[in-house]
């Protein structure tokens, strides 16, 4: 069909710009998709949030919209949308303006090089994983300027923990996927996930304990998300850097969190628990799975991404917040040396090797 | 270029926590001075929630001054109004029967566990956990019922009277009580799996708000918050009031003074009034529930409703007051927050000269700065939580 179609263009303009203008489209379809895919995912994401916290802590969630709560989501989002856009007096306007955009955007431009099934991203491109952690970096620019921009000393303060919160994680996250790239020799997702499914496990988090639990713990602290929740912490910051935000501008953090746990997810699962596949001797055992078409194995992919995104929800639900000099201890003197032993054990094992 | 050779000066941040916050427990507003994450200076305002309760109860009959202690401290009002009752009998030189002794020994531990309850749910909350404290406010809610079924009212009780309680309880809140009573220690052990043992909440409130026995002593503290610091005071086992001389039950002290030790002291003094609970059910005796001295009681109702003498009786203490020996008192009692203490001057008359209310919340709420000053603001928070304050009685 897509052949039909190329003559039928190209009798128009020529074949090399049929191509071109096909490839677009083709692009803009897949963008469309991955991003309307990710808003709903994100949508149910808080919907589901609410009924596995509700149920922890002897409470049902929400039920009272649509059947079994079903339509919450849009009711809330629908409530953001009508509600006043407040702005305070002091505020930096074109910053206040421009800080939830670079937030939101950053997070869904992440979107575009993770590969849901085989042969599926919107880019795949070969410094995939740097591109990946480029953009989270991106998003505390969101925070920071939301923070400094509000003229409001909770956001001010929330904007700097947040800040230096994210980079210090960012290095530790950066330094556990080291270990990953030694094994799979890429920085291309898609090739780090074959390489996984080369491998006799199947997943990476198996050799690369040290560098899973850090990159595990190092992902709660770059969502800002419990017990390493301190830039929105309510009970010290009332809410951190976006207390001043309102209606769709609070809403935009609220999905660039929601879509940067997905994304902290995408990447556990891509980097560690073999992306879309199952472990070859699965395979193997199982040979009709093979038949399968290609986008079935993005039911494997979500699976795995909702078993971070309920560890996100259970960690919440049990434990308090670390104090900001406690978290900064954490990051600088527990993980980030272990990353480097990570580091250095994978490459030693690399270069002997065994991987 | 003059610009360039100045140093670099930094400044130091002045916030304005509350009086609308989320973490400081109503209306109190701290002014706290930042270097980054540091405070310097930390300044409480009280005074927000002032009702001039103390003045208004002089202007009432000491039997409607009652519903007034209700809303000092909202969350545990059964134990204002046993205090009340207490240092208004004591002034009236009348005693109340047996059986509304155990009764409101009874009442007033249920009142500390609500309180406790909701402060163990409240303080965790602050530190970050949310599960530990809907699992509190399960247990709150089964107490506020109990209420309801004794009184009709689940916050504002007024069910002790000065010379006894209101109206006789009924087996079916007995065995209701007794089935609670059962269950709360279990209950207790899955709220402390939670939190006691807590990695992280062991960070945040060990070696945080550190006071020493002497310095607590002399800051005024009295409550948990004292025993926090070592220093064995209770007033229910050292000037016993209603029928605390003949429950057993232990006094749990800290040893350090810090977040942790008062939250060990609180847990542990949920699990004593549990057990006095117990006892009080026990061993219950029969008998009236309002003491006969008809001079400084309120005759009981159906007669008021049927009898002409009664009727005028009543009449009069409502409208003019008892008659009550001139002078003054002061009776402490152990609330769920410190020692809360009633002083009347009695001038003879049906109203009190003076009513002065002792309340332990102002005291701590004193302390805050002493405690946070040189911490973080986390601290800040912990240590708010763990002084257990309520300012609609720091501001009466």
């Amino acid at each position: 069909m897509i052949s039909s179609v190329t003559s039928f263009l190209a009798s128009f303009v020529g074949e090399p710009m049929a191509d071109m203008i096909l490839n677009i489209v083709i692009i803009l379809i897949k963008v469309a998709v991955v991003i309307v895919g990710t808003l709903l995912h994100v949508a149910y994401a808080t919907y589901w949030e609410r009924k596995v916290i509700g149920h922890m802590q002897l409470r049902l969630g929400p039920r009272e919209v649509g059947p079994f709560g079903l339509l919450q989501p849009f009711a809330d989002g629908v409530k953001l949308f009508f509600k006043e856009d407040i702005i305070p007096a002091d505020a930096d306007k074109p910053i206040f303006y421009l800080a939830p955009v670079i937030f939101f955007t950053s997070a869904l431009t992440s979107l575009s090089v993770l590969p849901f099934f085989d042969g599926f991203a919107v880019a795949n491109i070969n410094v995939g994983l740097l591109f990946l952690l480029a953009m989270s970096s991106l998003g505390a620019y969101g925070i920071v300027m939301s923070g400094w921009s509000a003229g409001s000393k909770y956001s001010f303060l929330g904007g700097l923990r947040s800040a230096s919160q994210v980079i210090s994680y960012e290095i530790a996250m950066g330094l556990s996927l080291v270990g990953v790239m030694i094994m799979a020799g890429s920085l291309n997702l898609t090739e780090i996930v074959r390489a996984q499914y080369n491998y006799p496990t199947g997943f990476y988090a198996i050799p690369q304990i040290l560098g899973f639990f850090v990159f595990f713990v190092a992902m709660f602290a770059e969502t800002n998300r419990l017990p390493f929740d301190l830039p929105e912490a309510e009970s010290e910051l009332v809410a951190g850097y976006f207390t001043e935000y309102s209606g769709f501008r609070f809403a935009m953090f609220f999905l660039g969190e929601y879509t940067g746990m997905l994304i902290m997810s995408s990447i556990g699962t891509v980097c560690f628990l073999g992306g879309w596949t199952l472990p070859k001797f699965v395979m193997e055992a199982l040979p009709f799975l093979s038949e399968l078409p290609n986008f079935v194995w993005i039911v494997v992919f979500l699976a795995k991404v909702y078993v971070f995104m309920f560890l996100f929800y259970w960690v919440r639900a049990t434990l308090p917040r670390y104090r900001y000099d406690q978290l900064m201890n954490i990051g600088w003197k527990l993980l980030i040396p272990l990353a480097l032993v990570n580091v250095v054990f994978s490459g030693t094992l690399k270069i002997m090797g065994w991987f | 270029m003059e610009d360039i050779e100045k140093p670099f000066e930094t400044k130091e941040l002045t916030i304005s926590m509350g009086p609308q916050h989320p973490a400081t427990h109503g209306v109190l507003r701290l002014v706290l001075q930042l270097n980054g994450e540091n405070v310097v200076k930390c300044t409480p305002y009280v005074g927000y929630l002032h009702r001039g309760v103390e003045k208004l109860g002089e202007h009432r009959t000491y039997f409607a001054a009652l519903p007034l202690t209700d809303r000092l401290d909202y969350i545990s009002s059964m134990n204002n109004n046993v205090g009340y009752v207490n240092a208004v009998e004591k002034l009236f030189g009348i005693e109340a029967p047996e059986r509304a002794k155990y009764i409101r020994t009874m009442v007033a531990e249920m009142g500390r566990i609500s309180s406790h309850i909701i402060w163990l749910g409240t303080h965790v909350l602050d530190i970050g956990a949310t599960t530990p404290f809907l699992l509190s406010m399960a247990q709150r809610e089964r107490i506020l019922d109990l209420f309801e079924m004794l009184c009709g009212a689940r916050l504002t009780v007024s069910y002790p009277r000065v010379g006894g309680v209101r109206n006789d309880i009924s087996q079916e809140f007995l065995d209701l009580l007794y089935e609670f009573v059962l269950d709360f220690p279990s209950n207790m052990d899955d709220f402390e799996t939670l939190v006691t043992e807590n990695r992280i909440w062991k960070e945040r409130t060990v070696d945080i708000g550190v006071i020493s026995a002497e310095e607590a002593v002399n800051w005024g503290l009295t409550g948990g918050t004292l025993r926090g610091s070592g220093v064995d005071y209770d007033v229910r086992k050292y000037f016993p009031y209603d029928a605390y001389d003949r429950v057993e039950f232990d006094v749990p002290v800290g040893k350090k003074g810090d977040c942790y030790d008062r939250y060990l002291v609180r847990v542990g003094e949920l699990r004593q009034a549990n057990r006095i609970i117990k006892q009080c059910i026990e061993n219950l005796p029969a008998g009236p529930v309002m003491a006969d001295a008809p001079k400084f009681t309120l005759p009981p109702k159906d007669m008021v409703l049927k009898d002409m003498e009664h009727l005028i009786h009543q009449f009069i203490l409502i409208t003019k007051g008892p008659t009550v020996p001139e002078g003054e008192v002061y009776v402490g009692s152990e609330v769920p927050k410190g020692e809360l203490g009633f002083y009347f001057v009695s001038d003879g008359t049906g109203k009190p000269y003076r009513m002065r209310v002792r309340s332990p919340s102002f005291v701590h709420a004193s302390v805050l700065p002493r405690l946070s000053e040189g911490g973080l603001i986390a601290d800040v928070i912990a240590n708010i939580g763990t002084i257990d304050i309520v300012l609609g009685e720091c501001d009466r």
